[in-house]
């Protein structure tokens, strides 16, 4: 499709706003100041001070000096750029895509919008209209590269519309400002006598970019049309997103499940067309109270298939409250990854960590609101037994070591030691005897003891010395002796886990 | 007899054999089997593995460990919990054959992860889930269950009627996975639709030529009510990978080593 800009100039943009609130400052003349250096520079005239001969960037002294009766406001930083940002995203009703203009002015990607109004010239009288009777001067232009629209928009004495094609004819007579140069390069091109764009548009660029810098060439291809300009939308659009505007307000749970099988059914349709299955999708209901309600899905891999979303947005559906009634949904998918179909097909019926059931199934388990964690561990190179594992950062991560098997370890393993009395009649030995929960266990065989040292750069505190002992019923515990045989032996013995 | 009826539908794949049956014992073999079809429970030539309990399998219908079944586990300590994970531990080494993935599900997580890799089970291709209550241990259990992506799921569990075990045989008959549930410390032990339900103790170990320190795991282990098969009580030791079965006899001739220093 053909692009097509529209640059919207607001030549008096916080005038306006002061006369908009003040409508006795209509006529009169009217200037925003700002201190700069210690004296109050104009920062912007109305119509009105301009036919007196007040520019901006006069020191408001000589201004008054001209004009006695003339009407002065502090100008707040920032509040063009917010005036600016607020009217972009009404502007939003015209076009999805809006960006704002530093220079003061929006700039509207009106690719394929135009028609909606039945052309570009009521399109253009539309948004004018509007926005003059919002009390805003406005000029505004449409041409097929953001330069020209900006340039025809400040600058144009004729049509405000150039075809596709033909900026290089709209912009030829224009000055060189409309280029949106840096005010040396303008200056040094009048001391060169070029005082029009046309005078130097067929200039070899190399020529052009020596003597006025990497800038000019770039902002004359942009204004051409030669090469397209970036563009940074108010509101990005998300690529995929997927709508239902409802007839009739949906309020119950089986109305929502068909609207969001309608929507991940187009949405998937689109995906799997592309290669490309959703990572993370979330679903807006827009209400008819005017709130909106909004629940999300993660996936553990890049999927396309739409039972298994279904049953995720399934788990979701109770925390969607429809109030009144939902009149619009809008599916977004906020992550997308590549997905390879050919692979799903080659993985079904092989039971691995990267199974397509299995990762559903995990996907399935953590939106579930009673599922506190699913995760796997990997070996890792500790000795202490509390961190001789690790949690795995994904479901197919691969273990960067082996897991060791050549010294005995309990299957079950105490969160916290509980502290055991022993008798233990010579030290390094074995205990004979330990009392745990008010029960004697005489010891009958032994092994030990293994000693681990502490990681010291780690946390601090005494070794352990491990004995995989077991009793007279033939039940096997892991105990620990903390620190060295000594005086207090009473307090140093834990049971820390079972064995098999 | 209704829940058997409605079970298993997949083929049943006996092969019988096209000479006349050479002898008696062939004959009884013949007719037992055909004496469980009748009942209900088909075995598939995928389904005969063994998978090297020696004389427990024996106890089951056609001999044959039933892995597409949910096996209960009553556990009434800790240490019988940890007996048990053990014994899970070298059942799942069987099932999943170095390749499948299975799911441990519980409440309070104590299985110490490297430990299980001396039954022969790689720690890192089980997938913990941390539930936060026991109805989501069940609801965890039969999503699980229905997954075919799976081996194996372990859940543990203190409490469960025959109405949910028969939600968990049912899920387990279609997807084919194998689920093992640890019952702690339950406060009934009632009725269930299970394959099976187990009781592992552990028994002192033997150390080879009297020498000291402390030998290879140990259990005795009792099948308390297997569906169409034979209750009994088993001696089996964990060694070298394999479930090695204990004969009555030799145990007796063993002596209790003295204490010695070690290490």
């Amino acid at each position: 499709m053909e692009k097509r800009f529209a640059s919207i100039w607001f030549p008096y943009l916080l005038t306006d706003r002061h006369t908009v609130r003040q409508p006795g400052l209509r006529n009169v003349p009217f200037v925003l100041a700002t201190p700069v250096h210690g004296r109050m520079v104009i920062t912007e005239a109305n119509a009105a001070a301009e036919a007196q001969g007040i520019a901006r960037g006069m020191v408001l002294a000589d201004a008054k000096a001209c004009v006695p009766d003339l009407e002065v406001a502090d100008d707040r930083p920032g509040l063009a750029d917010r005036l600016l940002k607020v009217l972009g995203l009404w502007c939003i009703r015209y076009t999805p895509v809006v960006a704002v203009d530093p220079l003061g002015g929006l700039i509207l990607d009106i690719s394929g919008c135009t028609h909606l109004w039945g052309g570009e010239r009521p399109y253009l009288k539309d948004i004018v209209n509007k926005l003059q009777k919002r009390g805003f001067h406005v000029r505004m232009a449409i041409a097929g590269a953001i330069g020209a629209a900006w340039a025809v928009a400040r600058f144009g004495k004729q049509t405000p519309f150039v075809e596709n094609g033909r900026e290089a004819d709209a912009l030829r007579s224009l000055p060189p400002a409309a280029l949106r140069l840096e005010p040396e390069v303008i200056s040094r091109l009048h001391k060169l006598g070029l005082r029009t764009v046309g005078s130097f548009m067929g200039m070899p660029s190399s020529a052009l970019r020596r003597r006025f810098g990497e800038g000019l060439p770039v902002r004359l291809r942009w204004a051409l049309g030669r090469e397209e300009e970036p563009l940074v939308p108010l509101r990005p659009v998300p690529p995929y997103e997927e709508r239902l505007p409802c007839l009739e307000p949906i309020r119950t749970a089986a109305g929502i499940e068909i609207a969001i099988g309608k929507l991940l059914g187009s949405l998937c349709k689109r995906l799997a067309g592309e290669g490309r299955g959703l990572r993370i999708a979330t679903l807006k209901g827009h209400r008819v109270d005017g709130k909106s309600v909004q629940v999300g899905i993660t996936t553990s891999r890049a999927t396309a298939s739409v039972p298994h979303l279904m049953k995720l947005f399934e788990l979701q559906v109770p925390h969607i409250e429809p109030a009144l009634g939902i009149e619009l949904f809008v599916l977004e998918a906020s992550k997308v990854e590549d997905a390879d179909a050919v692979q799903e097909a080659l993985w079904g019926g092989v039971p691995g960590l990267e199974d397509a059931a299995l990762s559903e199934l995990i996907d399935r388990l953590k939106g579930r609101k009673g599922i506190r964690a699913v995760y796997r561990y990997l070996p890792d190179e500790h000795h202490w037994p509390e961190r001789s594992f690790k949690e795995a950062a994904s479901i197919a991560e691969k273990p960067s070591t082996y897991w060791k098997i050549d010294q005995p370890r309990p299957t079950r393993l105490l969160a916290s030691p509980e502290p055991i009395e022993v008798s233990a009649p010579i030290p390094d030995y074995p205990p004979m005897l330990f009392r745990h929960r008010g029960e004697a266990h005489p010891i009958k065989k032994a092994d030990g003891p293994e000693r681990i040292e502490r990681e010291w750069w780690m946390d601090s505190g005494e070794h352990r010395d491990y004995y995989y002992v077991e009793d007279d019923k033939g039940r096997r515990y892991w105990l620990y002796r903390s620190g060295h045989y000594g005086d207090d032996s009473r307090k140093q013995w834990f049971l820390h886990g079972f064995f098999a | 007899m209704l829940t058997k009826n409605i079970s298993i539908s997949f083929g049943v794949s006996i092969r019988y054999a096209d000479k006349a049956m050479a002898n008696k014992s062939d004959i009884v073999n013949r007719l037992k089997q055909d004496l469980l079809r009748w009942q209900g429970v088909t075995l598939s030539e995928s389904h005969a593995k063994q998978i090297g309990l020696g004389p427990v399998e024996a106890a089951f219908p056609g001999a044959v460990f039933p892995s597409f079944g949910v096996h209960e586990f009553i556990s009434r300590s800790r240490e019988e919990s940890a007996t048990t994970s053990g014994f899970m531990g070298g059942l799942l080494s069987r099932l999943m054959s170095g390749e499948g993935v299975c799911l441990w599900i519980s409440t309070s997580r104590l299985l110490f992860p490297p430990s299980i890799r001396a039954f022969g089970v790689v720690p890192d291709r089980v997938i913990f889930v941390d539930v936060a209550r026991e109805r989501d241990v069940l609801w965890a259990t039969e999503e699980a269950l229905k997954c075919s992506g799976l081996i194996a799921v372990v859940a543990e569990l203190q409490e469960m009627d025959f109405v949910q075990s028969r939600r968990l045989q049912l899920a387990v008959e279609k997807s084919r996975v194998t689920g093992l549930i640890l019952r702690c410390n339950p406060r009934t032990v009632g009725s269930t639709a299970c394959a099976a339900r187990w009781h592992i103790r552990s028994l002192p170990s033997v150390m080879a030529d009297e020498l000291p320190g402390v030998g290879f795991p140990r259990w005795e282990v009792e099948l308390l009510k297997v569906r169409n098969g034979n209750p009994g009580q088993w001696q089996l030791e964990w060694s070298e990978g394999r479930f090695v079965p204990i004969l009555p006899a030799r145990q007796t001739d063993r002596k209790t080593i003295p204490m010695r220093k070690i290490g």
